[in-house]
């Protein structure tokens, strides 16, 4: 009964969408946490003479194969960025191949972050290993955590999207899940610089 | 993601629906504020049991502990002589046993008990009551819409809430007892089970402060995009009322200030559970103790604002409309709440002057922390100037706002005395400190929230509050919390350390014995007079005197919707604004008070 008055601001004087506000403020939240992890990082970073500390000075942290991981990701940042602008484009075909490839890439990412893991773990590097080890785990487990949640809400939009259910004048859904993609891929070579190369 | 443009739906809904897991803002501020208030009590109860031990040490606590027949000659003559009975007969080591023997508080029992009275106080509380309830219920309200950006993540924040109180409540059943290492968990006390023999207690205390730091993040994210993108028409940002100016202000704090603590709260679980030594120096590149301090801190001054600013906004509501008086100086009360919310970020180091950080920098801190005296002062002295020469009224409300405004000058002025440095040499960790927080969170804070209940209860329930138990209460309450609190300003003065759990033990603090019974009798009381309020409230809301839609005449647009509010609050359009939230007394009009909602030129019809 009340559906047709006029009930909030017209739409032309609010800023943006409620959905693209939230995800932004949502943002704000997810930086502050990051910058958390990353004060504790410099504050052992500062705080040790040498880095890593000289109990774990044999530590080799791989860079090269880990610079190479960073540019797949940010390439998925922009394939992610052509899916957005695909599906404004009102083609909903790219906007399937272009999902499909960025969740490939992030899980490429994945993939390789895993294998990394692994093979420092088996070289004796732990969440033991002093402050080194744990907050290298730490921080960049977070992160992790994170591109696993932005994959997994990437294929709910692509399956969405193999449903039909986005269009040029329809897709808060695509755009919220691209922001999110971006930040977790902007957020990267932050973490890459501070910790494999500073 | 999906639109949120549905208008209200006048279908049944099943109670579950309606009053469990509901959707309604309304609803879920009610939710918040049982929740508030049940948890003020467990709060209330852990503070009277340690105020006993202070002014008794070493006598059962009443009513659990055992009776002096008992203790004498072993006759069971009460309840509580049963049940210690029963544990002494037991084969098992009881933790009772061990921590409260015959009820009385041994010293690691009294760690946990003013731990977790704050913890309870802080979170469990004061945040969801001020933030939760009154924010859910009068945003949408105050700002003309119908419900909130997003109402499914609302109940999910109330339902986080709700385990989070489990987690913690759970706490004070685990082997070991509940966290023990202060409402701060400064490290290494926190960090590792070995300082205070507390295992899973300060794990559950965590896990539990993470899950709230869920329900808040979800809660704000709500806040600020309904209070951006929802507002009715004509309700520009300067014309929102103050406590919705505040719940604002508050939300991007709590946004902004939580994940903070999150990240803090990460690292000690791992130390406590993954063996990593982040906040614990060791040979081989370990951390750093004062990073926990840093980190907490960091969330923990704004921290203190969240607890207060809604609190000035509530007065800031209460004040103008018992004054009959437009509220003076309505833009720079803003700005001061915004200067006060900025300089909460750059002040946490005035929590550790005596830990050891660089003394440089406890300059730095010291500055910042007296400006904040800047934008308070302007609170203050608007909230006087509204006063001044106003027709105040004095119904409950308002004399709950004026001792808001009158203790919060105490606490604010005891803050800056501390802010120094080398005051604060003499008087850290001492009564001193604890005296400053309860004026402002007590005596500010509370006092607010008891304000608002009364306020706001005709529009929650449609019923009036019984006037003559609200100012029993009021007065109780103000005498019994001066008597409380005053005192520790000089027993801090004197030398008295907090947390400790038998002052007779030093020489020099045995000459307050007197002071400290005095103030556990008038805690008692103050905790005996809540009850009247409590009662009270569920009194009213079967039994109170039916209220009418706008009771004390108020501007503001959640008068304009019926009572009891229905779902989607307004009937028909969304009022429309035309002027702002606090003009009392205009002259020249015959009435003396203009709702938002009446357009201009057209006469108040006053009343009902």
């Amino acid at each position: 009964m009340l559906r047709d008055t006029p009930d909030r601001l017209p739409q032309d004087v609010r800023p943006m969408s409620n959905a693209r506000l939230g995800i932004l403020v949502l943002l704000g939240a997810e930086m502050m946490l990051f910058s958390g992890l990353i004060g504790a990082f410099l504050v052992f970073r500062m705080g040790n003479v040498t880095w890593p500390p000289p109990s774990h000075i044999d530590i080799q942290l791989p860079r090269a194969v880990t610079g190479i991981n960073t540019a797949l990701l940010l390439l998925s940042g922009y394939t992610m960025f052509q899916a957005l602008r695909a599906i404004q484009k009102d083609r909903v075909k790219q906007l399937r191949n272009w999902l499909l490839l960025t969740g490939a890439l992030g899980v490429l990412f994945l993939g390789v972050q895993g294998s990394e893991w692994a093979q420092l773990i088996r070289s004796g590097m732990t969440l033991q290993s002093g402050v080194y080890g744990g907050i290298f785990y730490v921080l960049l487990g977070c992160h992790a955590v994170h591109v696993i949640g932005a994959v997994i809400w990437l294929f709910i939009v692509l399956g969405m999207a193999v449903s039909g259910r986005f269009a040029a004048s329809r897709h808060i859904g695509v755009e919220t899940c691209a922001i999110y993609w971006i930040f977790v891929v902007a957020l990267w070579p932050i973490l890459y610089v501070l910790v494999y190369l500073a | 993601m999906h639109d949120n443009e549905h208008a209200s739906h006048h279908h049944e809904e099943s109670f579950i629906r309606k009053y469990i897991f509901s959707l309604d803002h309304k609803t879920i501020g009610k939710q918040f504020l049982i929740y508030g208030l049940i948890m003020f009590f467990v709060g209330g109860g852990l503070a009277l049991m340690f105020r006993w031990q202070l002014a008794y040490p070493e006598r059962p606590v009443p009513i659990i502990g055992a009776s002096p027949q008992y203790l004498e000659d072993g006759e069971v003559v009460t309840g509580a002589d049963k049940m210690w009975e029963r544990i002494y007969e037991s084969e098992e080591e009881e933790w009772l046993e061990a921590n409260m023997p015959n009820g009385v508080i041994e010293p690691a029992f009294y760690n946990m008990l003013f731990t977790m009275h704050a913890t309870i106080m802080v979170f469990f509380v004061v945040v969801p009551i001020l933030v939760g309830a009154f924010g859910n219920f009068l945003i949408p309200l105050m700002i003309g819409t119908r419900d909130m950006a997003f109402p499914i993540l609302n109940m999910l924040s109330f339902w986080l809430a709700v385990l989070a109180a489990i987690i913690m409540a759970i706490g004070f059943f685990v082997p070991g007892g509940h966290a023990a290492a202060g409402w701060t968990g400064y490290a290494p006390l926190s960090s590792d089970p070995q300082w205070t023999g507390v295992e899973w207690g300060q794990n559950l205390w965590a896990i539990s402060l993470l899950i709230q730091g869920f329900s808040s993040l979800v809660g704000s994210i709500n806040y600020i995009t309904t209070i951006i993108n929802m507002r009715a028409p004509g309700m520009t940002l300067f014309r929102m009322p103050l406590v919705i100016w505040s719940l604002f202000i508050v939300a991007i704090l709590l946004l902004l200030a939580f994940p903070v603590l999150s990240s803090a709260l990460a690292l000690l679980i791992f130390d406590r559970l993954a063996g990593t030594t982040f906040f614990t120096a060791t040979a081989e590149g370990g951390g750093d103790p004062l990073l926990w301090q840093h980190l907490f801190w960091f969330f923990g001054h704004p921290e203190v604002y969240i607890l207060i600013l809604p609190g000035m906004g509530i007065a800031s509501e209460l004040v103008p409309v018992f004054s009959r008086k437009p509220i003076f100086g309505y833009r720079s009360m803003v700005y001061a709440m915004i200067a006060i919310a900025f300089l909460g970020w750059i002040v946490w180091g005035h929590h550790m002057f005596q830990s050891g950080m660089q003394p440089v920098l406890g300059s730095a801190f010291m500055t910042t922390t007296m400006l904040i005296a800047v934008p308070s002062a302007i609170k203050t002295f608007n909230w006087l100037g509204t006063m001044f020469k106003g027709s105040i009224r004095f119904t409950s409300p308002m004399l709950h706002a004026i001792a808001f405004v009158s203790m919060f000058v105490i606490g604010g002025l005891s803050g800056i005395y501390m802010a120094n440095t080398p005051v604060d040499i003499f008087i850290h960790d001492t009564y001193y400190i604890v005296a400053h927080i309860h004026y402002v969170v007590f005596g500010g804070s509370l006092f607010a929230i008891f304000g608002g209940i009364i306020f706001w209860f005709p529009k929650m329930y449609g019923r009036y509050m019984n006037d003559v138990l609200n100012k029993i209460h009021f007065w109780l309450t103000f005498v019994a919390f001066n008597c409380t609190f005053f005192p520790m300003h000089i027993l801090g003065v004197g030398g008295h350390m907090r947390r400790i759990s038998n002052p007779m033990q030093y020489e020099f603090l045995q000459g307050f014995e007197g002071m400290n019974i005095f103030i556990t009798m008038s805690a008692f009381t103050l905790g005996a007079a809540q009850l009247i309020l409590v009662f009270n409230f569920f009194w009213s809301m079967s039994r109170g005197k039916v209220a009418e839609k706008n009771p004390w005449h108020v501007n503001t647009l959640e008068w304009e919707a019926p009572t009891p509010v229905p779902h989607g609050n307004f009937v028909g359009q969304v009022p429309t604004v035309y002027r702002g939230p606090y003009e009392y007394s205009v002259p020249g009009e015959e009435s003396d008070w203009i709702p938002q909602a009446q357009p201009e030129h057209a006469h108040a019809t006053g009343g009902d």
